[in-house]
């Protein structure tokens, strides 16, 4: 079937959901875990103290999911939530190319690539 | 205060947060970073990672139900968006070097002023259907569902809207804040595009702008998982019912709840100016 627009849309939409889905049901399973184990703790955020590297990295915080730490896998969700936008933007340039649109395969590559300039460029 | 409280607390503010986001194409932030500041007490550096969470969140939750009905348009959205990825890049760069109080004061006037635009200087001349000759051959044109039918409409002012957008990206990335603002407006005013398909469209946009922030700030440890868990499951739920409604709201309903809430950033922008605190 020859890709076209509104083909492109359903394909951003449902990859869009699916992510965001996964996303929701792991910070949900994180957060549960968490409140669980905390729910009667006091909590105060009135200082920054920034997060821990176990918190802060892909790496570390893909660990932490692994072993089933509450906030790690929350931290996991939340950067799968931080990733679909990226994702869509880059659909948009393998469906643009799909339709033979080239001039918007070209604008979708340009803002891909000032994103990941500016996350390069700043970590 | 607990953490269950906390989180319940949270939760239902987000869940406002995602409501208002979803449907004016402003992301939750207006709402969030306040809330959690001013009632709550929490840092600002863990209010801004919150609410860039709230950002994406508003943004793909709402967009996956947006893009697939029809209502925003991803060629107009990605040819703006180099204009503000760019801006914002430039923005963060500047941030460093001017002071920004003045700034926040200035875009909060001009806020006010689109606040009152946006309700009593709604065009009623309707969208025009035929793009300008530039919005033909960028192909910007499209139609969008009105009443059970598809509206056509056509593009005008890409040049201006494009400049627009530059400076909306600018001051996101000098602000942090209040880049869907302009770009609504943005869409809306110049180049006379539907507003329901500006607000959607906004909304598509603004979470790729803030994905790229907000790798940035997790590095920095801005994102707290206790915070940013109750703020991006209420955003979600608050997000999917604004798609529910925005679909059969009127637009000029839409307009009135947009400009208030562009009227509390205004307010927001401009005290915290006047205050030092941006």
């Amino acid at each position: 079937m020859a890709m076209d627009d509104r083909r492109l849309e359903t394909i951003i939409g449902n990859l869009l959901r699916a992510g965001v889905l996964t996303a929701a049901a792991l910070v949900l399973l994180g957060g549960v875990m968490y409140l669980a184990q905390h729910h009667s703790e006091r909590v105060k955020f009135n200082q920054f103290h920034g997060e821990g590297a176990e918190l802060r990295y892909v790496a570390e915080i893909a660990d932490g999911a692994a072993h089933f730490r509450s906030e790690g896998l929350i931290q996991f969700g939340l950067l799968l939530l931080i990733a679909t936008p990226i994702a869509r933007v880059v659909m948009a340039v393998v469906g643009f190319y799909l339709e033979h649109d080239y001039m918007y395969t070209v604008v979708s590559l340009i803002v891909l690539g000032i994103l990941v300039f500016s996350l390069l460029h700043a970590t | 205060m607990t953490a269950l409280v906390f989180t319940l607390v949270v939760w239902a503010t987000s869940m406002a947060a995602g409501f208002l986001g979803a449907l004016t194409g402003l992301g939750g932030g207006v709402v969030i970073v306040p809330a959690l500041t001013l009632m709550l007490g929490v840092d600002i550096k863990y209010a801004i990672g919150a609410s860039l969470v709230s950002v994406i969140a508003t943004s793909s939750g709402a967009a996956a139900a947006y893009v697939k009905e029809g209502y925003s348009n991803i060629r107009i959205g990605m040819l703006l968006e180099i204009a503000t990825t760019i801006g914002a890049i430039v923005g963060a760069y500047l941030a460093a070097k001017v002071g920004t109080h003045a700034i926040a004061v200035l875009f909060g006037l001009v806020l006010l002023q689109a606040a009152y635009e946006t309700v009593f200087r709604a065009r009623h001349d309707g969208t025009p259907i035929e793009s300008d000759a530039l919005g033909k051959r960028l192909r910007l044109g499209g139609d969008y569902p009105v009443d059970g039918s598809r509206q056509v409409y056509g593009v005008h002012n890409v040049p201006l809207g494009f400049s627009l957008m530059f400076g909306a990206g600018t001051l996101s990335g000098l602000l942090g804040i209040g880049s869907g603002a302009v770009k609504v407006i943005a869409m809306d005013r110049a180049m006379k595009i539907p507003f329901k398909v500006s607000t959607t469209t906004s909304n598509f946009m603004i979470g790729v702008t803030a994905a790229a922030s907000a790798g940035v700030y997790l590095g920095r440890g801005y994102i707290d998982p206790r915070i940013a868990m109750p703020v991006m499951l209420g955003v979600l739920a608050g997000a999917f019912l604004g798609t529910k409604v925005l679909v059969r709201v009127r637009v000029r309903t839409l307009r009135l709840v947009f400009a208030l809430v562009i009227f509390l950033l205004a307010i927001q922008m401009i005290v915290n100016g006047l205050r030092g605190r941006i």
